[in-house]
């Protein structure tokens, strides 16, 4: 189709780039943070160029590269980006210059720390593009060792615990998966995502496992359940899925605001990409047998992240739940996507409604949550450290500006219709309502939820008698007006115009829908 | 179809553009800010009269209804659509809405004229207007979701407008949280209507929800489609509990009078809380579906089970009560009008359940008038008197304030339906010849005269104690019942030309507006397409039949008690101190006690649902911090335990033992290597010891 390696080149830009600003060194460290924008800019730029050069009639994929690199293992180098890798990829790019934009001035080994975002950048770049299980577990993994640098020598006090605590939960996920797929491999000899699906499509692959591994040590039921799991607990650690989401509010609580944006705005969609690429069309059936117990901890993933957000008395641990609570609503669509089988043209709108409705989702929340992150990040800075619930009051007084866009990007978060969040929600509850209609009935409470905890953030900062300590806080330079506008024009974009971000994924998601009612 | 039918959407989008050019205008824009304001405004009233000409025209050929569908987005390769609509229902409620908005707005440049964030104020103002307008013209349930939404948005900005008192604040919360419960449940009717319908436009060409094809779809031919319909029914009529303060959801409405008083006037009066009695009018045939042509001689067909009606109207009548009661007690002039409004929204439902569209929305738009009237008139009253708001503390504006006083007494008279002036009177006689009517059961009727007769009593009781008697503002309240926090100075004064006129205007519609629907001549209810099986002209005989006439003269005797009862305690002994306990209190203690806290509902909310949430979420809070991340910390001490045991076994186990080992096997070798000495001589005493040994052993008797 083209052949210029476009996503090649997207992972290669920002790898480079980091190597480069690693390189500067302490004497040229000023040079840095330009460089760094620099980078993560053109890479930006070479994602909307990908943009434009999309086939939005297609739900194929699209700037497909393929050569084989490890024959015997199956290992191909398999590139290739439909209407969900390119929102991802737009998405990742997006954040990555606003993050660095927003860095707080960063004294110790700025070379580094730009370094290390623009890794970030490469690794999930490569993860949202990587069709062939090897390099995409690669980049998996790779995108998190930067990460964890990036807590661990730049965030707060209790930062090094944190990292630690992300990076082994993390890393116990990941090899679950890793077993899952060898296990996979071992049984049929493929790695390719594409292939896999195949197999499973046409019934092959279960028979496969029953031959490899069915009788020896597990009963053969069991086998394709097993994997499944292994796989379930990689892709639920890092959406998270409740119980395994403990790392998150001290994770994001503790990394430095820039690294937070990207860990929420982009890393968390790690794992619903996952359970859309891997998933859903590797093992649609397994999901469908453990359909309850799925959604029943989505329910409580929705209602109990909602309710302890509530509890929070730290802004960022606030929004570090909400965040939880707005990828339940991505889970709740994928699960109620998996449940619908027969073939009926009523249940083929309500997929498509789901599926639509969990991409929008994952594009807006990355959005949002990243921009209140750095909002969040603005108000610690100018408070001298202090972000907790209490320690504010009657800011707008002061910052009128600055509690003006907060406060749109929070109505953004929930759901307030005219917004971005709205749309994405709407879809979601209205694909889920018919096939999952009591947990979606359920999940609507979190609706109501999220509104009650972040009112009372508005209240207890933005609203109420001004603080005598802050009557000097200053209000939005005009370079972090410069710096949120993109997003506050994106939500208002998405919010009244969906057809500008949908119309990306529609073929997708007509196809996708198609092949999951194949079954 | 008529050139504004494809305009319509003007409407609500010129608030909207305003609001969205005022957002980015700087705060001294004053007088830019309120100009376009208005003139947006004013163009919108222009249209919706010009599509309210466009209905009448119509009239007696069936009812007229042009729509317009559009594509928002695709989804998939499914599209979801919406539209706008034209039909009587919407063309008045246009009119009364950019009428009274228009009027709020221009009275509001007085009112807000000393204020800082003026500028703002009247971005909020357009943003509301935009969205409420946008909510009337809507064919879509999503689309009037989300206006209903914004309106939402609208409101809480505007009740938190002065957002550094925490009351205004509280309150702005208060009300977003309590009309999202409603919203909640008007979001999942949607849901349901939209899967079990497959549509969310009202009107498509036959298909629309609202329309008998969709119906009968969702209905099906049993019983649990029919229950299908009243759940999505209840579940819709939830949102409209919320948004129009019904029981038990009324909580935010009297907290919302923290806001300025144009807002209370324009949003907590007028308008936005009419939203759910309006958005019960629009989805009517779902309401109340039409049983036998649903049924379709299916053995079913016979009497129509209950539909969503029932439920209607006894909310409606249980809070028409309920509100007035409070009413009695209140000494906050906004708050007594805010719990009337809950009463009155009370009625416009019962009228809708017992009576249908017309019935309700007559008294909607009467209300409209004369309660933005009432408000604005108490905004005057708290302009004159330096932003006091305690009527114990007011009395014998009569003679400073003549206009806001003539005014006011005309407001109250239609709100408390004084016979035959005034329009509240005919608006209210339809609702309780409606209920008289109705085959359910004779209890909302008997309310509805209670209500009528309290409503007649708080406002004659608010009357006395504003503008009659003798000026009290000196003299202070008792401290534990006085809710007020600006202490007035000054002598009142009349109000300037800006704030009076709209008020003018406004008494006389709550006069004439009346006069559109009486039984003589029911020319509202037959454009709103009610069967009044009249001939469309004035039949005075229709007035005069036994029944009406008996029905008026029921509810003039019970105004008369009203006003009559409450001059004979307030009135004929006008209080001459603030701090002088009410009359009623001093005959009814307990009572009045209830009243004055009306009914501890705050109280019992608090001690329940908002306690309840709080403690789960500290739970959600616990389980994380102990539950899971002990688990967590279980997982961890293990592996650290087992890093322990192996450390231990390397160290004391593997290691001493190897080193054990070695120090033996040196120690050996050691010895060894001083056997292995050398020297000739010890090796010759070891074979020769050794020798001797063997041969010991031989001569002992080893041979045998």
């Amino acid at each position: 189709m083209n052949s210029l390696p476009w996503l090649t080149l997207l992972t290669l830009v920002p790898s480079l780039g980091g190597l480069i600003v690693v390189s500067l060194g302490e004497r040229r460290a000023a040079f840095a943070p330009r460089l760094g924008l620099l980078f993560a800019s053109l890479t930006l730029l070479l994602a909307i160029l990908l943009g434009t050069q999309f086939d939005r009639t297609s739900g194929n994929l699209q700037f497909v590269e393929r050569h084989a690199w490890i024959p015997t293992l199956a290992v191909n180098y398999h590139l290739g980006v439909d209407g969900l890798g390119l929102l991802m990829v737009e998405l990742t790019t997006l954040l990555v210059p606003m993050a660095m934009l927003a860095s707080a001035r960063v004294n110790r080994r700025a070379p580094l720390y730009f370094g290390l975002m623009l890794f970030l950048e490469a690794g999930l770049v490569g993860t949202f593009t990587a069709l062939n299980f090897f390099h995409w577990f690669l980049f998996w993994e790779l995108s998190l060792i930067p990460a964890f640098f990036l807590i661990k020598l730049w965030g707060g006090p209790e930062s090094s615990a944190a990292a630690t605590q992300f990076f082994i939960y993390t890393m116990v996920g990941s090899v679950a998966m890793l077993l899952a797929f060898l296990a996979l491999f071992l049984a049929v000899g493929k790695f390719d995502f594409l292939e896999l699906a195949d197999l499973s499509r046409s019934g092959q692959l279960a028979a496969s496992l029953n031959l490899e591994w069915g009788g020896h040590t597990v009963a053969s039921s069991r086998v394709a359940t097993l994997i499944f799991l292994g796989v379930l607990l990689g892709l639920a650690v890092k959406v998270p899925l409740m119980p395994f989401h403990t790392w998150l509010p001290a994770t994001y609580a503790e990394a430095p605001t820039a690294v937070t944006m990207l860990l929420t705005g982009a890393m968390s969609k790690m794992g619903v990409y996952g359970f859309l690429r891997i998933l859903l069309p590797i093992f649609p059936a397994q999901i469908r047998a453990l359909e309850t117990p799925l959604l029943t901890l989505t329910v409580l993933t929705i209602l109990f992240s909602a309710a302890a957000a509530f509890a929070q008395r730290d802004l960022k641990r606030m929004l570090a739940y909400s965040s939880i609570n707005h990828l339940g609503y991505c889970l709740l669509g994928v699960f109620a996507v998996a449940r619908v089988a027969e073939p009926s043209p009523r249940l083929a709108t309500e997929q498509a409604a789901a599926l639509s409705g969990v991409l929008l989702q994952m594009f807006n929340h990355g959005l949002t949550a990243a921009t209140l992150f750095c909002f969040v990040g603005w108000l610690e800075r100018r408070s001298g450290g202090l972000r907790g619930l209490n320690d504010f009051g009657g800011v707008r007084q002061v910052a009128p500006v600055f509690c003006g866009l907060m406060g749109i990007a929070l109505f953004s978060s929930l759901g307030l219709p005219g917004l971005n969040g709205f749309v994405g929600e709407f879809l979601i509850f209205k694909g889920s309502f018919s096939p999952a209609t009591c947990s979606t009935v359920l999940s609507a409470g979190g609706l109501l939820l999220t509104a009650i905890f972040l009112l009372t953030l508005m209240q207890r900062v933005f609203h109420g008698p001004l603080n005598p300590r802050w009557t000097a806080l200053p209000d939005l330079t005009w370079r972090e007006r410069l710096v949120v506008a993109p997003a506050m024009a994106l939500m208002f974009l998405i919010g009244l115009y969906p057809h500008a971000l949908l119309s990306f994924t529609n073929a997708t998601v007509s196809q996708f829908a198609k092949s999951l009612r194949a079954f | 179809m008529n050139w504004i039918v494809h305009q319509l959407w003007l409407i609500p989008a010129l608030p909207f553009l305003a609001a969205g050019v005022l957002a980015l205008t700087p705060r001294r824009q004053r007088a830019f800010a309120a100009r376009l304001a208005i003139s947006a405004l004013a163009v919108s009233l222009a249209l919706s009269c010009a599509a309210f000409v466009a209905t009448l025209g119509h009239a007696g050929t069936g009812t007229f209804r042009e729509r317009v569908n559009f594509t928002w987005f695709q989804f998939g390769d499914q599209a979801l659509r919406l539209g706008w609509v034209l039909d009587p229902l919407a063309a008045v409620m246009l009119v009364m809405v950019s009428f009274v908005g228009l009027l709020i707005f221009i009275y509001s440049v007085g009112y807000m004229a000393h204020d800082a964030n003026f500028t703002r104020f009247f971005c909020f103002l357009a943003l509301f207007a935009g969205a409420m307008l946008g909510l009337v013209i809507a064919n879509s349930l999503l689309l009037l979701f989300v206006c209903w939404e914004l309106v939402g948005l609208a409101s809480y900005l505007l009740i938190g407008f002065w957002f550094h008192k925490p009351e205004a604040a509280a309150a702005a919360k208060k009300a977003f949280i309590t009309t999202r419960i409603g919203d909640v449940a008007l979001f999942l009717g949607m849901l349901w209507l939209y899967s079990a319908g497959g549509t969310l436009l009202f009107y498509d060409a036959g298909e629309g929800c609202l329309e008998n094809a969709a119906l009968a779809r969702i209905a099906g031919p049993s019983l649990v489609g029919w229950g299908t319909l009243v759940g999505i029914s209840l579940l819709i009529f939830g949102g409209a509990i919320g948004k129009s303060g019904q029981l038990p959801l009324h909580v935010w409405l009297p907290d919302a009078m923290e806001g300025p008083t144009p807002v209370s006037a324009l949003i907590h009066a007028a308008t936005m809380v009419a939203a759910g009695v309006f958005l019960v009018a629009r989805v009517f045939p779902l309401m109340k579906p039409d049983w036998p042509s649903l049924a379709g001689g299916i053995p079913l067909a016979g009497t129509p089970p209950p539909d969503a009606t029932l439920a209607i109207t006894w909310v409606g009548a249980i809070t028409a009560v309920f509100a007035a009661l409070i009413a009695v007690a209140q000494t906050d002039i906004k708050r007594i009008l805010a719990y009337s409004t809950v009463s009155q929204l009370g009625y416009m439902f019962l009228g809708l359940g017992v009576g249908g569209v017309a019935v309700g929305m007559f008294h909607l738009l009467t209300h409209a008038c004369f309660k933005a009237l009432l408000f604005l008139g108490a905004g005057s009253v708290i302009h004159g008197c330096h932003d006091e708001q305690d009527i114990r503390r007011m009395g014998g504006l009569r003679r400073p304030m003549p206009v806001t006083f003539a005014t006011y007494a005309v407001g109250m008279m239609a709100l408390s339906g004084v016979p035959l002036l005034f329009s509240g009177f005919w608006s209210k006689d339809e609702i309780l010849h409606a209920a008289h009517g109705w085959a359910g059961s004779r209890i909302p009727f008997y309310l509805g005269l209670f209500g009528a007769l309290l409503t007649a009593f708080y406002m004659t009781r608010q009357m006395v104690y504003v503008f009659f008697g003798q000026r009290r503002a000196a003299s202070t309240p008792p401290a534990a019942a006085s809710g007020i926090r600006h202490p007035a100075s000054g002598e009142p004064h009349e109000s300037p030309l800006v704030m009076t006129v709209p008020l003018a205007i406004l008494a006389v519609s709550a006069i004439v507006l009346g006069f559109l629907g009486t039984p003589a001549w029911p020319w509202l209810q037959t454009y709103l397409g009610a069967d009044h099986g009249g001939s469309g002209g004035v039949e005075l005989a229709k007035l005069l039949t036994k029944e009406t006439l008996w029905l008026m003269a029921i509810s003039t005797a019970v105004v008369t008690a009203g006003i009559g009862l409450a001059w004979r305690w307030y009135g004929q002994r006008p209080i001459t101190d603030a701090g002088t306990p009410d009359p009623l209190q001093m005959s009814f203690p307990a009572a009045f006690r209830w009243l004055r806290q009306k009914f501890f509902v705050d109280e019992f909310y608090a001690a329940t649902v908002i306690r309840a949430h709080a403690a789960w979420a500290r739970f959600s809070d616990l389980l994380d911090a102990w539950l899971w991340g002990g688990l967590v910390l279980a997982v961890h001490f293990l592996t650290q335990g087992l890093s322990w045991a192996s450390r231990f076994f390397d160290e004391y186990v593997v290691n001493l033992g190897f080193d054990a080992a070695c120090r033996r096997l040196r120690r050996d070798g050691a010895f060894a290597a001083g056997l292995s000495d050398g020297k000739l001589q010890n090796y010759l005493r070891g074979i020769g010891t050794a020798f001797a040994c063997l041969l010991v052993l031989l001569l002992w008797g080893g041979c045998r």
